[in-house]
């Protein structure tokens, strides 16, 4: 039963994703992208990790269609019709798409549990941080306290983003004013 | 931006709602799934929604841009701070065993204050990117 769930969703993003390159309508493709997101989030959702259904579905299918929307209206809504055949385009991508392929071969089955991911850490995750650190939530306890560091370091990640975007687009609206003023 | 007084009306009855979810999220990731990330951003989407319907004028006057970057400084600032505390009490960086006498309990004091700093963080630095976005329209 859930592997026809997995099927199912799986072809619904490959066909999402056909559609959102084959649209010129940009408007389109980015409702196809929030799609995209929102099939991912029940994908996760279907193979239990919540946690990242959660942030796949607020960030993926929520946050950035809305910044998308934002771009597409500085922008143009339609996308310009192009005349040279990408051939060449179309062999690099063929040949880098059998190459991933090839490499998913030694990849262990999904849900396989004897795959090495399982076999390294999780277990003492799973039996220690009960009395450990107490908390019921394993994703948490391991995000906050045994991997503290890591999250630390994401935050500053998204920190910088922050402070990237906000030197290279704000301050616009102390300009906006000042042309205000003059009017 | 056209004013539309059904949208109006009904983000009006749901921000309430989702910066309660936002901290209901926020504070029983411990418990159920969700945590500081997906915290902050359903804080941010409240404040888009808000943006979206009234106009980025009014999300400026509510956080402005001053607001804002303590904001999205002070989360990185709590973690870190967290983790100097720790050190202070004679652990590791981000030991929060020694934040109580019972191990377990300091790891729940450490795990919701270093959670509330990333949820800060994030719910400022992507309403910040919203508004670098929208404003420039």
């Amino acid at each position: 039963m859930s592997e026809l769930v997995f099927v199912g969703l799986f072809a619904m993003l490959v066909l999402t994703a056909i559609a959102a390159i084959r649209l010129t309508d940009l408007f389109a493709v980015v409702i196809m992208f929030s799609v995209y997101s929102l099939l991912a989030a029940s994908l996760f959702v279907a193979m239990d990790a919540v946690d990242v259904a959660f942030t796949e579905a607020a960030v993926g299918a929520g946050v950035s269609t809305i910044l998308m929307l934002a771009t597409l209206v500085l922008t143009d809504r339609w996308e310009k019709p192009r005349k040279n055949k990408a051939l060449l385009p179309l062999v690099v991508v063929s040949i880098t798409g059998a190459v991933l392929l090839y490499g998913t071969l030694d990849m262990p089955d999904l849900g396989d549990q004897n795959a090495p991911i399982h076999q390294h850490v999780a277990k003492r995750y799973l039996s220690d941080s009960g009395h450990e650190i107490g908390v019921p939530n394993v994703v948490t306890s391991i995000l906050a306290s045994y991997r503290g560091y890591d999250t630390f370091g994401e935050l500053i990640v998204i920190f910088t983003a922050g402070v990237g975007v906000m030197s290279l687009l704000g301050g616009r609206r102390k300009k906006k004013k000042v042309e205000n003023n003059d009017t | 931006m056209t004013r539309n007084p059904v949208l109006q009306v009904i983000s009006k009855i749901m921000i309430p709602v989702i910066l309660l979810f936002a901290s209901y999220v926020q504070f029983h990731g411990d418990f159920g799934p969700g945590g500081g990330f997906q915290a902050g951003v359903l804080f941010a989407a409240a404040f888009i929604l808000f943006g979206v319907v009234f106009g980025i004028e009014s999300v400026v006057k509510v956080l402005p841009q001053g607001v804002l970057r303590f904001f999205i400084a002070s989360g990185v600032l709590i973690y870190g701070a967290t983790g100097f505390v720790t050190l202070y009490k004679g652990g590791d960086f981000l030991d929060y065993n020694v934040l109580s006498s019972h191990g377990p309990s300091g790891q729940h004091i450490g795990i919701l204050v270093v959670e509330l700093g990333v949820g800060i963080t994030v719910a400022s630095v992507v309403i910040a990117i919203f508004i670098a976005f929208a404003e420039r329209d």
